[in-house]
């Protein structure tokens, strides 16, 4: 951001005033506000003045200060402030504000600044040769899941390629910037994940089939005690030799542990998980479903299969976070085996490997926190049962 | 009241304190920027930061939180602050360093230095060396008016000249527009201020930002001597401190007086000093032949002694002017009584002012200060804002409190408040009942009307019954009661109060100012009165400082000393009796007015009994003893009472304007550059309004 100040009066208008319908719409926004609080409409005003001329000129901001009764100063600070007001013309047919912020950098943002670049000019804030266009990076502007995207007046073009921005550029210069689809301009419909569902897939009608699906992951992992002995992976730790980081001090969770031992039977490290997949929010999964979980074990089993029947490594279990999710719901589904059908011992190696990664020591003491909170909460663990 | 432990010491500070008040009672320094008694809290420098026992575990800005948000203990205990525990070291020093990343290092340059909040809180806060290496911000400097010079840069965005603009000059003329690190102080468009009080945020400018234009490099504030005085620009007498170097006043600032001009000044009291220098009279002179010839004081005196003896008593006068202290009143008033003249006014606007109706009847009774507890006001012929710059922003800082209608009689002005505006003159005074119903209810039934009487009701020929009419409107609508005098008379010479004390008015016979300027006297003792066209013929002795209108009529100049230049005694709008110290000397062949005119009696032959300032004073104050001690005695007013019985029917029209240029409404002011250059972009900015 710079040093906001209006347009030079080379490209000022000598006057401003609202259309009809607009001035009938002002005074009306007006009137919302209580008796001697009208200034409050100085934002809405100036933001239907931009609409109206695209940029918010010093004609406007004199004509909206002389309606609010309000000293120049006071409508100049705000239109000043807010960078989402325009002091300098921008172009007639588009002006695209392109998102910076780190997810949509992370897609590819920098790619569209290109483009922008390219084909508008090299400055943002400045109109190409025509005066139609001109561009802007702008701060998050909310569609993060659909990154990298921009802004053209007020709809929001995701999921782009610098090859389509180009073309929805081309299409705004072209004056046909009414016929770009806006959203998603890949064939992605809204924010759904890319390359389809990944959850929920079969939703509502044919239980049997999860049934079966859930039969068929025979292969389960070892009785979730024995995950807990295997030694954590030592290639997430911080390299400091900080207080907090040091791993012989007690942190708070086990504090608690130790307290909640003696009033509850000694929790196996099963009991623990099954909780933590069973608590509110707990997974994708789960979490939506608490009291079905909590209560049935049978649809708790069915949730967790889930994830199972993905390949490890697709985007749902990328990051620690998910990792120790996944673990968590495969403990469920463990759990279960051990009840239900006790050959089904045997461990996937796939999974076993997320397992070691994710759910060991570093993570403990958070679990056994929040199982003593959802015990208190769930209604009664699937493990009494 | 609440009960608060500060660094250990419970004390007690009343509800609506803010903490850092209570700090302050308590004996501890709290470092600030942005807070400023007289201005909203803004809370934005965080340089007040302390630390609240029990409270959240960070430093709280001690301006923006009250006493009572402070809960007590569990066992009833008063809540705890510490002011200087290592949490609230490390948090000022913290401060001081993010303050100090974007402000420059030129102090060196900076007309702040040596008198800089910064650099003194710098010094007792802050830390020794900075830890930051990139380059520093850099501000475009703005132009704000001729006034107030700005170097942006060094603006740490506290915004009191914003709040000052705002709520006390109450025009929004300053801003804060962009944000973050781009924030700018500015007016809209870099346009001038138009307030008459825009110098003050040159003082409330806590850094170097904003400086005296006119000041900018003269002096630095350790090599200045100060000198406490008092303001003669208008009636208000505004408390100020005259800064000097050598012979010459470099600057005017003000001094706190919460009765008065709290800690404002008008830009015309504080930027008149240019005019000091300039167009003075250094030398005695004789007018031959049509013109002015440099004399010396003894041929001066000679010329005066053969008109004056060659003239028959009743021929001779004498008029005072808006800027005589009492001193030189009243040796020029027994000079004139052991001549035997009676011919003596003070009042060469022709005000239809009596001292013989009583005090009460020409002061501004109810003080400025009782200004904050009228609850209704009715302005007749006088627009304040010009008139009493400092005074006007005490009735607005009483308007913003609400509860007040304000009506106006009178010329139709921008006061900086909102009010009825009733009718243009006697007219309306005479049917101010059904001019604005309204109002005259609201008037009539507050518990403490005022109304303001401004020279405009009172010069002319009608003046005195406008006058009396007043009275009687004031009696009517209760203004006039046990322990609240409502009833004010708002001048806008600082001499004119004293004068009227003393008697300078026409005595037995004597005539007044305007039939002395009209040819009634052969001799007239012109003391300083440029206000007033003295038509040809009379021989005219000039006592006075600047070449202005008096001294182009005069035949003899005699050169006197300015107000900062004297020691004189001053008698405010409200009867508040005043002195100030001399800061200065006279330049050239020039003397204290009291000495010229003591040095003439004697050549006359009259000698007045007095030879030091001492003498004189234990004169006047022996004949006049309400004057006596410094200070503010109320005038009985049962006079008001007896004034509003001669009160007939009421006739004439509009009331005039009194001030017509604000910064130009005296000799100093119009030797000024300054104020020639302020008055021309005022004259500009009234020509685009009317277009």
């Amino acid at each position: 951001m710079s040093v906001r100040r209006l347009a030079e009066a080379a490209v000022q208008p000598p006057s401003f005033a609202f259309s009809d319908e607009n001035a009938a719409w002002a005074e009306a926004t007006i009137l919302k506000y209580p008796e001697g609080r009208q200034q409050s409409a100085v934002i809405p005003l100036l933001m239907r003045a931009q609409e109206q001329d695209g940029w918010v000129t010093k004609a406007a901001i004199e004509a909206i200060a002389g309606m609010l009764r309000m000293p120049l100063i006071r409508v100049l600070e705000v239109a000043t402030f807010y960078t989402q007001f325009q002091l300098k013309p921008v172009g007639t047919r588009a002006h695209i504000q392109v998102c910076g912020t780190t997810p949509c950098m992370l897609r590819g943002s920098d790619d569209l600044k290109t483009v922008c670049k390219s084909k508008i000019h090299p400055e943002p804030f400045h109109l190409n040769e025509g005066g139609t266009l001109s561009w802007e990076e702008v701060e998050c502007l909310g569609a993060c899941v659909n990154a990298p995207m921009v802004m053209i007046f007020q709809d929001t073009y995701e999921d782009l390629t610098p090859k389509r921005l180009g073309e929805i550029i081309d299409a705004f210069e072209a004056g046909k910037g009414a016929e770009v689809k806006p959203g998603p301009q890949t064939d992605r419909h809204l924010s759904v994940p890319i390359g389809g569902l990944t959850t929920l897939t079969e939703v509502d009608e044919d239980g049997s089939a999860e049934e079966t699906s859930r039969g068929t992951t025979t292969p389960r992992s070892a009785p979730a005690g024995a995950e807990a002995s295997v030694p954590p992976a030592q290639a997430g730790r911080p390299d400091t030799h900080a207080a907090e980081t040091d791993p012989t001090i007690a942190g708070p969770g086990k504090a608690k542990r130790e307290d909640s031992a003696p009033a509850a039977a000694e929790p196996t490290t099963s009991d623990k998980l099954v909780a933590e997949a069973s608590r509110p929010g707990s997974g994708s999964e789960g979490g939506t479903v608490e009291g079905q979980t909590g209560a049935e074990e049978k649809d708790a089993a069915a949730f967790g299969t889930t994830p199972s029947d993905k390949a490890p490594g697709d985007a749902r279990t990328e990051g620690k976070l998910r990792d120790q999710e996944a673990a968590a719901g495969d403990a469920v589904i463990a759990e279960r085996k051990l009840v239900d059908n006790p050959e089904g011992t045997a461990t996937e190696p796939s999974r076993r490997k997320t397992n070691d990664t994710a759910g060991g020591e570093p993570f403990e003491p958070v679990v056994e926190a929040k199982r003593k909170d959802t015990s208190d909460t769930s209604g009664g663990s699937p493990a009494k049962d | 009241m609440a009960k608060i432990k500060v660094d250990g010491t419970e004390i007690e500070v009343p509800d609506h304190y803010t903490l850092l008040q209570a700090a302050e009672e308590a004996g501890a320094e709290i470092p600030r920027f942005c807070f400023h008694e007289r201005l909203s809290v803004a809370g934005n420098c965080r340089m007040c930061l302390i630390e609240v026992k029990g409270g959240p575990p960070k430093p709280a800005a001690s301006c923006a939180m009250g006493v009572r948000d402070l809960r007590p203990g569990p066992n009833g205990e008063a809540p705890e602050i510490f002011t200087n525990t290592p949490m609230v070291k490390k948090a000022r020093e913290g401060v001081m360093e993010f303050l100090l990343i974007n402000h420059p290092l030129d102090c060196p340059i900076c007309d702040q230095g040596g008198e800089c909040d910064l650099q003194d809180q710098a010094m007792a806060f802050g830390v020794d060396s900075s830890r930051y290496r990139e380059n520093k911000r850099a501000v475009e400097d703005k132009y704000i008016g001729p006034l107030v010079k700005t170097i942006m840069t060094r603006c740490i965005h506290c915004t009191r000249c914003v709040r000052f603009t705002t709520e006390v000059a109450g025009i929004s003329e300053l801003g804060l527009v962009g944000r973050g690190e781009d924030a700018e102080i500015t007016t809209y468009l870099e346009n001038a201020m138009t307030s008459e009080l825009q110098g003050n945020v040159i003082d409330l400018c806590p850094v170097g930002a904003l400086t005296s234009r006119p000041y900018a490099f003269q002096a630095r504030p350790w090599e200045l001597s100060k000198t406490e005085t008092v303001d003669v620009m208008d009636a208000v007498g505004s408390s100020i401190r005259v800064d000097t170097r050598g012979r010459e006043v470099m600057r005017i600032l003000p001094r706190t007086n919460e009765d008065i001009n709290e800690e404002w000044i008008s830009d015309k009291t504080r930027f008149v000093w240019d005019g000091l220098r300039t167009q003075r009279l250094d030398r005695p002179y004789i007018r031959e032949n049509g013109r002015l010839r440099p004399a010396s004081w003894g041929e001066a005196f000679d010329v005066v002694k053969a008109r004056v003896s060659a003239t028959a008593p009743d021929r001779l006068g004498a008029i005072a002017g808006d800027l005589a202290a009492l001193e030189e009143m009243w040796a020029l008033k027994r000079l004139m009584a052991s001549l035997g003249s009676a011919n003596l006014d003070c009042r060469q606007d022709g005000a239809k002012i009596d001292p013989a109706n009583g005090r009460a009847s020409y002061l501004f009774n109810t003080t400025i200060a009782g200004i904050e507890h009228a609850d209704a006001l009715l302005i007749v012929g006088s627009n304040p804002r010009f008139e009493a710059s400092v005074l006007n922003a005490r009735i607005r800082k009483r308007w913003r409190q609400g509860g007040f209608p304000i009506g106006v009689v009178g010329q139709r002005a921008d006061l900086r408040y909102e009010y009825a505006y009733l009718g243009a003159g006697s007219d309306t005074l005479s049917n101010i009942e059904s001019a604005n119903s309204g109002f005259y209810e609201a008037l009539k039934n507050a518990s403490r009307p005022m109304i303001i009487v401004g020279g405009g009701a009172l010069v002319g020929e009608k003046g005195g019954e406008a006058l009396a009419a007043l009275a009687a409107l004031a009696r009517e609508i209760g203004a006039v009661t046990e322990g609240w005098n409502g009833f004010n008379v708002l001048h806008t010479a600082a001499s004119r109060v004293g004068g009227l004390d003393i008697g300078f008015v026409p005595g037995e016979g004597g005539k007044t100012a305007a039939e002395m300027a009209s040819g009634g006297v052969d001799v007239l003792f012109n003391l300083g009165a440029d206000e007033i066209e003295i038509a040809p013929g009379a021989f005219v002795v000039y006592v006075g400082t600047h070449g202005d209108k008096g001294a182009h009529r005069a035949d003899v100049i005699l050169p006197a000393a300015t107000y900062t230049e004297k020691s004189g005694t001053w008698v405010n709008t409200e009867g508040r009796v005043q002195t100030g110290g001399r800061a200065a000397f006279p330049p050239g062949e020039a003397r204290e007015d009291w000495a010229v005119l003591r040095a003439l009696s004697a050549v006359l032959g009259k000698t007045l009994p007095f030879d030091s300032l001492g003498a004189l004073r234990r004169d006047l104050f022996s004949s006049n003893p309400a004057l006596g001690g410094d200070g503010l005695t109320p005038a009985d007013p049962s006079v008001i009472t007896t004034l509003a019985d001669r009160a007939g029917t009421l006739s004439g029209g509009a009331f005039p304007a009194v001030v017509h240029d604000f910064y130009l409404t005296n000799p100093i002011a119009r030797a000024s550059k300054v104020m020639a250059e302020c008055s021309k972009l005022a004259q500009e900015l009234h020509l685009e309004a009317a277009e």
